[in-house]
């Protein structure tokens, strides 16, 4: 399933100033991901996994070498391009689910799909199919408060994946669901990486989580500590 | 912008009754301000109309001494009437007034009074000068307005003396008979003034054929140089009204700047607010792919819509408040008499579209200006601490 390269890291350090000084998060990160995979960012916490997650998601940029996103490099990007490569080709996945309350959940789908003035029939089509995936058709005028959290983070993929990203970034979306839930919501990504190619990118280290894992990368103090891959 | 408009207007929906309130606030600002302005552009309208038909007709020629503001002028205000405008006042398009300064004596009490000598048969005036068309040997007919007669304690039917000073600087006295009695919403056609027929006051003060003003009824007619008068046209005589509304819509401006900024206020603290409350909401829309400008762009678009959705309100309640209005009139609690100004016991509100569009306007203007200051420091945020909602 794996081919071509979506994700390319060379010598990546982040810092951020703390007090008078500086905090190394990433220290000298090299890591590539190929199309198709589902991999994740495993360690504990304080270990730069959020850190190397935004950047690669092109929401924060690199203090030192060079991070390349389907083939685009993060630190020379303008802030338009960024959010060109957010709204075009990336998906994300949070903790606390960040769905926009005040809208339905058909609305908070849709939302990908208005920002790239996809046609309303289309619309319409694409967060049907949505909905399918995870499997909450029958919810599509609820609010998020008026859902479960399991529910919420169903919403969240769905919105995530309904543009069919190339890349899925998804940070502890375990943390807050009970293990039904979690396993719920994992075979749901899952089976989306199977039958939409779409490469998925966690970072976690909640065990049920890693269990669904193809390939684990270990990070340790702002560095790769170990990167395996489970072959079939 | 389209795609901002529809998701402000979904936002402010999905947010229930925090949009309703600050619209509510909002759309009162707009009806009363509207009102207030309607109020004094009808009070403008009112008083130039009273005074036209009242007091100044189209336009007058004022005898070249007369100055309305020194009564010690009156004695030598006066002189022959033009031959040039006699065809005009046999039509009755021009009628000539004589004034000259007098006492009244009501009840024992003495009150300086202007005598207005009046043509009985003008029909430029709305004052009822036909009931000075009396015959009578023994008393002078008069007809004085509400307010002189409440200061005399006159009723019609009484018999009042006067006294006056003829061209010679002779006092002399008669008794009047109070013909009638009119009420008037301009001050100067009634307090202190007293009119008797023209004729007998030219003969009282032996002026015969003699006038101080000479008003004529349209306000287009050409303009005739004439030695020892002076032109007034209309605009000239009804500056003193412009500048009294003029004043009063200064004093009415500082009302609409506090209604504008109460409702900025709860504008600008819902914005503050949002911003602070909406942390991961604004980092979210960045991670799905929105620039920070965009999201500022959003959040002034929701802020201007407040005040679109106020002027729809407005225009559910207020529109049939303001017809309504307009056609009743708003009656001002107190005697409206008393404000020696030509002000009516009622006024009707006149509303222009010019009035509402430059109203909905500047509400707008100033929502978006309220809306997008508080909303500049998205721009400077950060959006993976905006993601986690962390304060900054």
């Amino acid at each position: 399933m794996e081919n071509s390269q979506i994700i390319r890291i060379e010598n990546l350090v982040k810092r951020f100033p703390m007090g008078k000084g500086e905090f190394t998060a990433l220290n000298g990160i090299k890591l590539s991901l190929g199309q198709g995979e589902f991999a994740g960012l495993i360690g504990p916490s304080g270990s730069g996994k959020t850190t190397l997650l935004n950047i690669i998601g092109s929401l924060d940029v690199p203090s030192e070498g060079s991070v390349t996103v389907l083939g685009r490099s993060i630190g020379a990007l303008s802030t338009g391009e960024a959010a060109r490569l957010r709204k075009e080709n990336l998906g994300f996945i949070f903790q606390s689910y960040n769905l926009f309350a005040v809208h339905t959940v058909y609305e908070n789908i849709e939302f990908p799909l208005l920002l790239l003035k996809y046609p309303a029939t289309e619309r319409k089509r694409m967060v049907t199919d949505a909905l399918e995936w995870v499997g909450l058709t029958d919810k599509i005028k609820s609010k998020p408060p008026q859902l479960s959290g399991g529910e919420c983070q169903r919403v969240a993929i769905a919105r995530a994946m309904v543009k069919k990203p190339s890349l899925v970034l998804a940070d502890e979306p375990t943390a807050n669901l009970d293990a039904a839930n979690s396993h719920n919501i994992l075979k749901t990504m899952v089976n989306l990486n199977r039958e939409l190619k779409t490469s998925f990118l966690f970072a976690t280290h909640d065990d049920k989580v890693i269990s669904y894992l193809r390939r684990k990368i270990f990070l340790l103090d702002g560095r790769v500590d170990n990167d395996i891959i489970i072959s079939n | 912008m389209k795609l901002a408009i529809k998701l402000a207007f979904r936002n402010l929906i999905g947010a229930g009754l925090r949009t309703w309130l600050n619209v509510i606030v909002l759309s009162f600002s707009f009806v009363i301000i509207i009102w207030l302005k309607g109020v004094m552009s009808g009070w403008d309208q009112q008083a130039k109309t009273d005074m036209t038909n009242w007091e100044i007709g189209g336009g007058q020629y004022w005898h070249e001494s007369y100055d309305p503001y020194d009564p010690f002028t009156f004695s030598d205000s006066h002189s022959p009437i033009p031959g040039e405008f006699t065809g005009e006042i046999e039509k009755g398009d021009m009628e000539p007034y004589l004034i000259a300064q007098g006492t009244i004596y009501p009840q024992g009490r003495i009150q300086s009074i202007m005598i207005k000598g009046i043509n009985p048969n003008q029909s430029i005036f709305m004052l009822p000068a036909h009931k000075l068309d009396t015959s009578m040997t023994d008393a002078i007919p008069s007809i004085i307005g509400s307010l002189m007669a409440k200061n005399l304690k006159a009723g019609i039917g009484d018999r009042v003396t006067i006294q006056w000073r003829d061209n010679q600087g002779t006092f002399d006295a008669a008794e009047i008979l109070i013909t009638d009695i009119f009420t008037v919403s301009v001050p100067a056609v009634d307090q202190g003034q007293v009119y008797i027929p023209l004729d007998r006051l030219q003969s009282m003060m032996g002026l015969e054929g003699e006038a101080t003003i000479l008003t004529y009824r349209n306000s287009e007619s050409p303009v005739v140089d004439v030695p020892g008068w002076t032109h007034k046209p209309k605009e000239i005589l009804t500056a003193q009204v412009d500048e009294m509304i003029k004043m009063k819509t200064t004093g009415q401006s500082v009302l609409y700047a506090v209604l504008l900024l109460l409702a900025m206020l709860a504008i600008f603290d819902t914005q503050v607010l949002s911003i602070f409350r909406r942390q991961k909401e604004i980092g979210t829309y960045v991670a799905l792919g929105y620039t920070r400008r965009q999201v500022v762009g959003l959040f002034t678009v929701e802020g201007a819509m407040y005040a679109v959705f106020a002027a729809l309100l407005s225009a559910a309640y207020g529109l049939p408040f303001l017809a309504w209005q307009a056609k009743a009139g708003w009656t001002m609690p107190v005697d409206a008499s008393d404000f020696g100004m030509a002000i009516a016991q009622t006024l009707y509100p006149v509303y222009s579209a010019g009035l509402v569009v430059s109203t909905v306007l500047l509400v707008l203007l100033v929502t978006t200006v309220v809306s997008y200051w508080p909303s500049r420091r998205i721009a400077k945020m950060n959006p993976t601490e905006a993601l986690r909602g962390k304060i900054q």
